[in-house]
């Protein structure tokens, strides 16, 4: 019954978005306002409908409907309840109603706001976002049904349908297989929300921009609309991809966080072009130039998060996300090659509208320097999209699959990371249209020379990579500028207003939170850059078995093994827990839990690691192997990660930053007659 | 034996061979754990995803690291080994593909891109500077030219 109910919401939900892509349609063409605000009152309608169908599918996985195909694949009675309520995007079918879910949220959201002054961009947003939805509502409908009933056949296999195959009996399951061992994590709980969140928002911003194609508008006045969107979709996949860096630091036990595996980069792909666009947005919103480039930006920015879906559903490559392998991955391959191509034949005819308002005055402005900070995400972004397809392309021409593993990624990236933390530091001193290598001299020398301390005592610490230097010395040169534009900013504030210098600073920042908010993301990105040097140059490791007792040293630590146990808990897992005391210059510190988990329904084993973490590195210990008789033997992998924890830290402060950057400014109607006010008030 | 517990004795005798090997081998004063890693490390398992040789915890993995660890005893350098399991099971294991055939565009097109990109880049901002530079020549003879400035003069005056 409540299946029914489900998937009868989700078949009105989809004629509703297709009603409203119609409508909408002919409404614009026609230069018909009631039919627009019809089709605008169906996007509306679209999110109670398929929130109806949520909540429904959210009934059967938390009461355990297990002839319910999807409640049977993803839950079990063991499951706690908050668990049953996230295997909602903990499979296929229930992520892609999921997804449909948030898009609708958001279209109705964005429905919402005043559209006086835009009101011929209203159709088309309908348009495009109903067309998204109503994409993803045939995949869940048609082919990915997560209300099908299990049935048993004659033939004796379990089939999923809504309706009883011919001479299928109905199968009541006694309990579900569970929820994937891997995704049972805080971090995996929140980071798909997160990431879905972030492929969700920029179809606003891809919506704004097809529409201002299509009604021939110029103007930047759709970045304008849609910045703070693209801000908070940038802020959710940064979230989406640093929560997921943290699950699997904490549950894969490879001692990283960062494996460059094909769907890590799926959804790192739009971000790519996400942080190029937010960038190059700045030079035609200031300067009226890169009109075209904005909107290549933004559709490949589309067509990637349309591809990072159907990479993490489709299970196409071979992957550790890869939890769901399903039929629907050509009609993902169709919808992005004909909205791309629509796209971009749309671009192609507005080209001429889409002209420059002004030329480059300096090869050092700060434009130029944009547009050679986006060419380097491109050159990223060149490198990760190869590496992912260059597998499938392999095995298409030569029949042979071949891995492109992490030493690809890292050796092809590492430059154009350290192009960009240079060109971080060279841009903020930089100014529009005037800049010449002169002046970029005279700001940049000061701020070098003095992070030159930096690389100078690595080397007189006996470091000697000379990447890791380098890199330090840019980070270092980086949060040099950074911080200098902070202190010259607040103290120009501070003697012009007669302000102390802690309220001019929060003002300037107050009064500018783009751009000190871009400030503070610069700094987390400095944090994070040390993180990720110190992991990836100066991470050492060691395996040893040891009998109880027996110690094994790496660095300045030494581990002991101390004991061993093994037992059953109640939620269908064996588990196996190792105790060790960790010593730091022969001074006890601390005392692990490593351990291996294995799931008896699922039959998979987890490796959770035991860590002890400081703000100067981690000590992460993983449980290999034991011996049975006693348990008096076990095997451990030892790693020291130096530096880690800025990964972390520099991700708070990146996420602080863009919340500064996107924090809405007051409504300027709302500034005016409240400073109209204030003048009154001061005459009387 | 009750037909539940199977799983249980089945997953803990599983367990029993891989650190039984080890401590075995380790007593041997063979291969040490960081020796067999270090080879282990730039492999790929080639039937699970993506995860390096090194780290994965499936037992078909551990019986490939048993196997680096026999060759590595034997006196197999690093690169006969992994030789060995590429003839085994293709050049999948391998981190990235080896240099040859059409293994050569994983390494030829993207810096081919890059520098596609970069003289894009530098031709865009090129026209850019020679349209400000042309749009500045016009401006400035506009300004100078007494012809003009004298016209320009008299239309000021007639719409006054």
């Amino acid at each position: 019954m409540i299946a029914n109910f489900g998937y009868f919401a989700l078949i009105i939900t989809f004629i509703t978005a297709l009603y409203g892509v119609g409508v909408a349609a002919y409404g614009a063409t026609q230069h018909k306002p009631a039919y627009v605000e019809s089709a605008r009152r169906a996007m509306l309608l679209t999110w109670p409908l398929i929130t109806l169908a949520a909540l429904a599918l959210i009934t059967l996985l938390i009461n355990g409907h297990y002839e319910i195909r999807y409640v049977a694949s993803v839950t079990s009675s063991t499951m706690p309840t908050y668990l049953k309520v996230t295997a909602l995007w903990g499979g296929q079918e229930g992520s892609l109603v999921f997804w449909a879910w948030l898009m609708s949220a958001f279209a109705s959201a964005a429905s919402l706001r005043k559209w006086q002054r835009d009101r011929e961009m209203l159709p088309w947003i309908v348009v495009v976002t109903m067309i998204t939805l109503a994409f993803f509502l045939s995949l869940v409908i048609f082919f990915e049904n997560p209300f099908a009933r299990l049935w048993l056949t004659t033939d004796g296999q379990q089939v999923g349908a809504m309706l009883q195959p011919a001479g299928a009996r109905a199968l009541f399951p006694a309990d579900g297989q569970g929820l994937n061992p891997l995704l049972r994590h805080p971090g995996m709980v929140i980071h798909p929300p997160m990431l879905y969140l972030g492929f969700v928002s920029f179809v606003i911003p891809y919506a704004f921009a097809m529409a201002a194609l299509i009604t021939k508008r110029s103007d930047d006045r759709w970045i304008r609309i849609t910045r703070r969107w693209t801000l908070v979709a940038w802020l959710f996949l940064s979230l989406g991809l640093i929560l997921g860096g943290r699950w699997a630091y904490d549950v894969l036990g490879w001692g990283g966080y960062w494996g460059w595996d094909p769907v890590e980069i799926a959804a790192f792909m739009p971000w790519l072009t996400g942080t190029a666009f937010l960038h190059s947005v700045m030079v035609q919103e200031k300067k009226g130039m890169l009109k075209h480039w904005n909107m290549i930006l933004i559709i490949l920015t589309y067509a990637l998060v349309i591809f990072g879906t159907f990479l993490t559903r489709s299970g196409v490559l071979s992957s550790v996300h890869a939890f769901a392998q399903s039929a629907i991955g050509p009609l993902f391959f169709l919808f992005i090659g004909v909205t791309s191509i629509t796209s971009l034949l749309l671009l192609g005819r507005r080209w001429s509208i889409l002209k420059s308002e002004n030329q480059l005055g300096s090869m050092f402005s700060r434009e130029a320097l944009f547009l050679l900070n986006n060419l380097l995400f491109m050159g990223i972004l060149a490198v990760c999209f190869w590496g992912v397809i260059f597998p499938l392309i392999s095995e298409l021409v030569t029949g042979a699959k071949v891995t492109v593993g992490p030493p690809f990624y890292e050796r092809a990236t590492s430059p154009l990371w350290l192009g960009l933390l240079l060109l971080m530091g060279v841009a903020p001193l930089s100014a529009y249209a005037s800049s010449t290598i002169k002046t970029i001299g005279r700001a940049v020398w000061k701020p070098a020379l003095v992070s030159l301390i930096v690389p100078i005592a690595l080397v007189v610490g006996g470091y000697t990579n000379i990447g890791a230097i380098l890199g330090y010395w840019l980070a270092a040169f980086v949060a040099v500028v950074t911080l200098y534009e902070f202190w010259r900013g607040s103290i120009a504030r501070s003697r012009r207003h007669a302000e102390s210098l802690p309220l001019a600073f929060w003002r300037l920042a107050g009064r500018n939170r783009r751009r000190y908010g871009g400030y503070v993301i610069h700094l987390g990105v400095v944090l994070m850059a040390i993180g990720i040097i110190g992991i990836e140059v100066f991470q050492t490791e060691t395996q040893a078995t040891l009998a109880r007792g027996e110690q094994l040293t790496l660095g300045r630590y030494v581990m002991t093994y101390d004991a061993l146990s093994q037992f059953d808990t109640p939620d269908g897992r064996n588990v196996a827990r190792a105790v060790v005391s960790i010593y730091r210059d022969g001074k006890l510190v601390d005392e692990l839990y490593p351990r291996k988990d294995f799931y008896y329904a699922s039959q998979q084993p987890m490796t959770i690691p035991g860590v002890r973490s400081t703000l100067e590195d981690d000590f992460y210990v993983l449980l290999v192997g034991w011996e049975p008789i006693a348990q008096q033997g076990a095997t451990f992998k030892v790693y020291h990660n130096p530096l880690v924890n800025f990964v972390w830290f520099g991700g708070f402060v990146f996420i602080l930053g863009t919340l500064v950057a996107a924090w809405p400014d007051q409504d300027p109607e709302t500034a005016r007659i409240r400073k109209r006010r204030q003048t009154s008030l001061a005459r009387a | 034996m009750h037909a539940t517990c199977l799983p249980q004795v089945v997953f803990i005798l599983l367990l029993m061979l891989p650190a039984g090997v080890l401590v075995t081998a380790a007593q041997d004063g063979g291969p040490s754990d960081d020796e067999v890693n270090a080879v282990a490390h730039q492999l790929y398992c080639p039937v699970c995803e993506n995860v390096p040789l090194d780290v994965c915890p499936t037992q078909a993995c551990e019986q490939w690291r048993a196997t680096i660890r026999e060759k590595l005893a034997s006196g197999w350098d690093e690169a006969q080994i992994k030789g060995y399991f590429v003839e085994q099971y293709g050049a999948r294991v391998l981190a990235t593909p080896p240099a040859t055939g059409l293994n050569w565009l994983v390494y030829v097109l993207p810096p081919l891109a890059l520098v596609f990109g970069a003289f894009l880049v530098f031709r865009a901002v090129r026209t850019w500077q020679v349209e400000a530079v042309q749009q500045a020549r016009v401006e400035t003879s506009t300004e100078v030219d007494p012809y003009i400035a004298r016209m320009e003069e008299e239309l000021r005056r007639r719409e006054e």
